[in-house]
């Protein structure tokens, strides 16, 4: 039955490429302001190359949460999964994993591309990857709760960054130390184990928030 | 006591601005928050004190 | 059997509205002596530092604010799990009046640290561990706040609030830890149940007395605010009415 609604998310998923490709464009597009507004004389912008890649991405990430099930809320399609569906859990569930494939793995990936253009030396790159897989989890499973409560409001976008950017904080600034580690050649254990904690701390508790969330949220129609 | 006389107590040993501006603020906020809460209370009951008059007023007219 | 007596009885509005005044008044007695001895303590009496001067009486309206204003926040996020758990109307209320409270004793923290940093690290604002922590507090209470009010129903608003609450006291350890080990200017913390006191006696007896002070103080405006919130909410009721007539 897992297999089942994985599957059946995927081609949800691959009707709607947009979703996909939207926030990646915007990833890029990021990336390249960035690069762009930094002046020319700064040799080298690898110093703020963690902290900029990893704002990206949590932007990016809140961009894509906005779609997570707006379309399933605005056509009922939601009521009918909390209603009808045997565990409403795990449909969630699959929802945010493959929520997370199409930004976190996506972007994990596409790390070295972002990188190189953000100036880190080719050395980090891994660590890079390693950060990313370890932290985005995180993000996918925190933002969908925010998400599930922002859904019943038209313009719940700003709303949602509100309730979930502070909640993003410690990814950033162990994420960040990462790269910056990394790049300066310090060990970083430390920080990666951090941010797998932090994800498995938001998987234990993400899905059943966003249940709950999702269930108030039907109600608000 | 710390302070010789109400001058250097009033100066802080230069730190005077600092320290009564955070004393200051506190204590006014809190104050303040105090105020409005008492005011909201009275508020609160005039208004149930209003409802209930009106309503004792209509049943008593038809 | 006593504590659940009590338990069932919360549930009901109307023996809280009744219990709460004698407590209410307590609260404003205590936190009236205590922050007034505290605040007389720590401006006169209390000896200045030998690296801060006096500057450092700072502290005695700094940390007690901070630390009410977190404790704020989790209290805000076990009456989420209480209204979950139980249904329990109260908790809302408790939800709605912790709010405003949490969010102008971060404020005032934020602001006492402002003005204390300038004559300590020569900065009025300097983007250090524990500031940031305060700040994201500040964040949190303000995200709660905008959801209470973009939601009309005033159950469902109970509980969405209720559910981010939790979600947030869940995330505060992990923020306070990963900001503290980020970079801190801070001295360390100044009270903490398992050391001893850095400080001599005579400085930390006052801030003792101060933090007393502020936990009452809090509790005190907070169960006004609930009284105030359970007299709207209950307006149709006999008991409310019976109370004015």
């Amino acid at each position: 039955m897992i297999l089942r609604l994985f599957f059946s998310e995927l081609r949800l998923l691959s009707r709607n490429k947009a979703q996909v490709l939207n926030p990646l464009a915007f990833l890029f597009l990021g990336v390249m302001l960035f690069s762009v507004g930094v002046p020319s004389t700064v040799q080298s912008n690898g110093i703020y190359a963690g902290a900029v890649l990893w704002f990206i991405v949590l932007l990016t990430n809140l961009l894509a949460l906005d779609g997570l099930f707006r379309r399933d809320y605005d056509n009922g399609v939601l009521e009918q999964i909390l209603c009808a569906s045997e565990i409403p859990f795990m449909v969630i569930l699959m929802r945010i994993f493959v929520h997370w494939l199409h930004t976190g793995l996506l972007i994990t990936l596409l790390a070295p591309l972002l990188g190189l253009a953000l100036g880190i030396e080719a050395h980090a790159l891994p660590v890079v990857m390693l950060a990313l897989l370890l932290g985005t989890p995180a993000l996918s499973f925190i933002g969908a709760t925010g998400a599930a409560l922002t859904v019943g409001f038209s313009r719940g976008g700003v709303l949602l960054a509100l309730l979930v950017l502070p909640l993003f904080l410690p990814v950033l600034i162990f994420g960040a130390n990462v790269i910056n580690d990394a790049v300066a050649g310090i060990d970083n254990t430390a920080q990666l184990y951090w941010l797998a904690f932090i994800s498995m701390v938001a998987f234990t508790i993400g899905p059943f928030a966003t249940t709950v969330g999702l269930k108030i949220s039907v109600q608000l129609q | 006591m710390q302070f010789e006389s109400m001058i250097e107590f009033v100066a802080m040993g230069g730190h005077g601005l600092y320290v009564w501006l955070a004393y200051g603020t506190t204590c006014a906020v809190l104050i303040g928050s105090v105020l409005s809460v008492r005011i909201a209370a009275k508020k609160q009951m005039q208004q149930l004190r209003l409802v209930a008059f009106h309503q004792t007023r209509c049943k008593r007219e038809p | 059997m006593f504590l659940r007596e009590f338990w069932h009885k919360l549930g009901s509005p109307k023996w809280f509205y009744q219990i709460s005044t004698g407590w209410m008044i307590g609260f404003a007695v205590a936190a009236l002596v205590l922050l007034v001895v505290g605040m007389v303590w720590g401006l006169a009496f209390a000896p200045a530092d030998y690296q801060q001067g006096n500057s450092f009486r700072i502290i005695y309206v700094h940390v007690p604010t901070a630390m009410v204003a977190q404790s704020v926040y989790i209290s805000m996020g076990v009456a989420g799990i209480v209204l979950f758990v139980w249904r329990m109307k109260l908790a809302d209320v408790a939800i709605a009046a912790c709010l405003p409270v949490g969010m102008m004793l971060t404020a005032l923290a934020l602001f006492s640290g402002g003005v204390w940093g300038r004559p300590t690290w020569g900065t009025w604002w300097e983007w250090d561990g524990r500031t940031v922590s305060t700040l994201v507090l500040l964040f949190l209470y303000i995200g709660i706040y905008a959801l209470r009010e973009a939601i009309p129903d005033i159950t469902l608003r109970g509980r969405a609030s209720a559910l981010v609450a939790i979600v947030g006291t869940i995330n505060i350890p992990i923020i306070k830890y990963s900001v503290d080990w980020w970079h801190t200017l801070h001295q360390p913390g100044s009270f903490s149940l398992t050391e001893k006191p850095t400080m001599p006696v005579e400085m930390w007896a006052p801030l003792l007395v101060m933090v007393l002070g502020m936990y009452c103080f809090a509790g005190y405006i907070i169960l006004a605010r609930m009284r105030i919130e359970i007299l709207l909410r209950e307006q149709r009721t006999q008991w409310v009415r019976g109370l004015v007539a």
